[in-house]
């Protein structure tokens, strides 16, 4: 993270009715910008699947909507370096306090800091949930209700990977038929070739992986070129993050973006209902008036919020007379198994997961837990594997070297497992306070027995199919991607904080977009989730204003 | 694992590879090479840790990477970086819940493994032999070292998790490092052509011998 690259994480660049153009270095698209002090129709805190996406869609049905992001706003053409230090810079590094038995690490793994959020780097896994997790506690016995149906996610789903222009198969062999994928697959690599192998030779389904990276060229982006950075930010533009699909939507149909931008607050009024947001732009807090205040800040971010704009109609917090915000926070486990092979893999090359098995998503014979887990092929850059070998295994001295040396060789194979929704599991603030003299978060995350019989399942069935792919000198790692939860959706007021439009149980004009609302957490990468969630929020919301039912 | 604990000099599979060679290719983009132009010409001077615990620490970096084949001039400063990060207490997002912020972890974590050498060798870390300071680090990693001189820090956590981890993350980000292990490095805009097994273009490295036998992890 240097000034040596760009002057994006210094100083606002959307800004004097201009935003950068992501699709041209030097370049700018113009952007509309709208008073503080005349209520905008939507203040939205965030530009990441969910924020982005519903920015884009309620400002083509014609409101005005400003956006907020803490992170800086990017021309991945000229801003990106291929280089893993540099581009941390993508992440959320503010330091949270992280507790419980199983403690989550932050930063790479889950929390983006840029316009775009997380999507910005990351892996482009863009899997569907099965079908049955939409009603995993009525048909599966653990968890909780979606308030939504499958069906309707289908049909939202298919509009997320039209509009992100998903790379996969012709037929996805696991769950209800979908049509094919909007552009051809990707060539697999020798590490997708690995998982396709262990496979075949234990006898399940594989396929390659529906992925946000381009197979041939859109507009003005580019295909993919195989380069393989793309954990760390597209730096041709081929990944279909939120950067350059939504949020250039959003800027052409009139939103503006407020990009390094910190929101810490949501103001109140006395009849208790959200009239906007305080937020740090330039060294100093502003505040801008809105008719209807969205939290699209993620699964920590987003009840932070909530609980730190507690007034005295909302003693703790917004939206949380359930006592439901921060809890039932879920991550993934990411646990792999890892071993060398004979031939040259290389695993550097090309989008990372290229090839996915979700046998154990759609099969519930032979299981000993509740949920399910998919994994993918991998192919961690050298900082990235180094960091996963030495803190599971702790090779030093020459043999860590000796060790890395095999790189070229390696191969992987890492789950997305489903956790439990536990209510203990949780964001509240902490009594230290940043930079900006806000509370720090703290999170508490212990993983459960069933979550931890999964995880050993999911060990066990990934070393086997390593194994019979023909690597050895095997070892495992563990590890948490993801996000999901904190603020789930539900139908009823008492157990959950929204309802299923995201509209907040207390106050009408405050909705919650993003990752945070999920219920459960499904066996597969969260982005297309919440993305076809967002979209389908949209809709109901733009219903909501044609029935006169919006502030 | 007492065959791997006797120091040998590493050897590279891939001894003609020089990732810099592709600065002026397609491989490498603007911003890419001021980046890694900036990470080759600084020389910081010391400012975070004293002259102590910095030759301590030169001491604990050569033991978990060591760097015996290269000259001075060609070592990889990884104490230097880490110097650096924690003068300007970068930080990466996690702070664990009743362990303390980074730079006074670092500090009490290095005063106690010299503590540990001490107990356990009878000298301060710095003046060991290669094979003792190893046995040092051995016994914390494997979770036989504790005592009051680790005051709220987990000692094999510390070691896997602050000490091993920043210091890996530090050294895989060096070109050196990418030569040794045949990352291709750098890839923008080219990208790759060749993505099957034992396939490479011409700009990646090639593999001159195998790498040596892996030891089997614990």
């Amino acid at each position: 993270m240097s000034a040596v690259v760009s002057d994006a994480e210094f100083r606002p660049r959307a800004v004097d009715g201009r935003a950068p153009d992501v699709f041209h270095p030097g370049r700018f698209v113009s952007m509309r910008e709208y008073r503080e002090d005349e209520a905008v129709d939507f203040a939205i805190v965030g530009t990441g699947c969910g924020g982005g996406v519903l920015a884009a869609r309620l400002a083509e049905a014609g409101y005005s909507v400003v956006a907020f992001d803490a992170g800086a706003f990017y021309r991945p053409l000229e801003d990106f370096a291929s280089d893993e230090a540099e581009q941390e810079k993508l992440y959320w590094l503010d330091e949270r306090i992280s507790g419980g038995s199983d403690p989550l690490e932050f930063g790479s793994n889950n929390s983006g800091k840029a316009v775009g959020g997380s999507t910005v780097h990351f892996q482009m896994v863009a899997l569907r949930f099965r079908p049955e997790w939409f009603k995993s506690r009525s048909l599966l016995g653990y968890g909780h209700d979606w308030p939504v149906d499958w069906r309707e996610m289908w049909h939202y789903y298919g509009r997320a990977e039209k509009d992100m222009s998903i790379s996969g198969p012709v037929r996805y062999p696991w769950g209800p038929k979908r049509g094919r994928y909007p552009y051809r697959e990707h060539e697999l690599s020798a590490s997708a070739l690995v998982l396709a192998r262990g496979a075949e030779a234990l006898g399940v389904k594989w396929s390659p992986t529906p992925t946000a990276s381009l197979s041939a060229p859109n507009g003005a982006a580019h295909p993919c070129v195989y380069r393989g950075f793309c954990k760390i930010g597209c730096a041709t533009n081929a990944k279909q993050s939120m950067l350059v699909t939504y949020v250039p939507r959003a800027l052409k149909a009139g939103a503006e973006i407020r990009d390094l931008a910190m929101v810490g607050r949501i103001e109140t009024g006395t009849d208790g209902r959200a009239t906007g947001v305080h937020y740090h732009r330039n060294g100093e807090w502003r505040f801008q008036k809105a008719r209807n205040v969205v939290v699209s800040g993620y699964s920590i971010e987003t009840p932070r919020l909530l609980l730190n704009s507690a007034c005295e109609k909302h003693p703790d917090g917004l939206a949380n007379s359930s006592g439901l915000v921060g809890k039932g926070l879920m991550a993934h486990t990411n646990n792999a198994t890892w071993g060398i092979m004979e031939e040259e893999i290389r695993w550097y090359k090309g989008p990372p997961s290229l090839a996915v098995c979700e046998h154990w998503n759609y099969e519930d014979h032979g299981k000993d837990f509740d949920g399910g887990y998919s994994f993918m092929s991998q192919g961690p850059l050298p900082t990235d594997f180094a960091t996963t070998l030495v803190t599971n295994e702790g090779p030093f001295g020459t043999e860590l070297r000796n060790w890395m040396a095999h790189y070229n060789h390696m191969a992987g194979l890492k789950i997305v497992g489903e956790t439990m929704p536990q209510d203990e599991n949780r964001v509240e603030l902490s009594d230290e306070k940043d930079a900006l003299d806000l509370p720090v978060p703290k999170v508490t995350f212990s993983l459960s027995d069933n979550d931890k019989r999964l995880v050993a399942h999911a060990e066990d069935f990934m070393e086997e199919m390593l194994g019979a792919a023909g690597a050895g000198n095997l070892f495992r790692t563990s590890s948490t991607a993801h996000l999901m939860g904190g603020c789930r959706m539900g139908d009823r007021r008492e157990t959950s904080v929204v309802d299923a439009s995201g509209r907040s149980w207390d106050i009408d004009n405050l909705f919650v977009c993003d990752g945070s609302l999920f219920p459960t957490a499904g066996g597969v990468n969260p982005s297309m989730t919440i993305v076809a969630n967002s979209l389908r929020i949209a809709d109901r919301i733009i219903e909501l204003g044609r029935r006169g039912e919006l502030n | 694992m007492p065959e791997d604990e006797k120091p040998r000099k590493f050897e590279t599979p891939y001894p003609s590879y020089d990732v810099l060679d592709k600065w002026d290719t397609p491989s490498f983009n603007d911003q890419t090479r001021r980046v890694v132009a900036d990470r080759l010409s600084r020389h910081w001077t010391r400012r975070f840790f004293d002259e102590d615990e910095y030759a301590l620490l030169r001491a604990v970096v050569d033991t978990i990477l060591p760097q015996d084949e290269r000259d001075e001039s060609d070592r990889i400063p990884v104490e230097s970086f880490l110097d650096e990060k924690l003068h300007h207490n970068v930080t990466d997002g996690t702070r664990h819940a009743k362990v303390p912020p980074q730079r006074e972890a670092w500090r009490i974590g290095l005063a106690a493994i010299d503590a540990e050498a001490k107990k356990e060798k009878g000298s301060g870390f710095v003046a060991l032999t290669p094979q003792d300071r190893h046995a040092v680090l051995q016994r914390i990693d494997t979770g036989k070292a504790g005592g009051p001189h680790w005051k709220d820090l987990q000692p094999k956590r510390f070691f896997r998790h602050v000490l091993l981890k920043q210091s890996v993350k530090l050294y895989y980000a060096h070109p050196l490092a990418w030569n040794e292990i045949g990352f291709g490095g750098p890839a923008a805009p080219r990208g790759y052509l060749r993505l099957g097994p034992d396939m490479r273009d011409p700009w990646e490295a090639r593999e001159e011998r195998r790498p040596r036998r892996a030891g089997q992890l614990p």
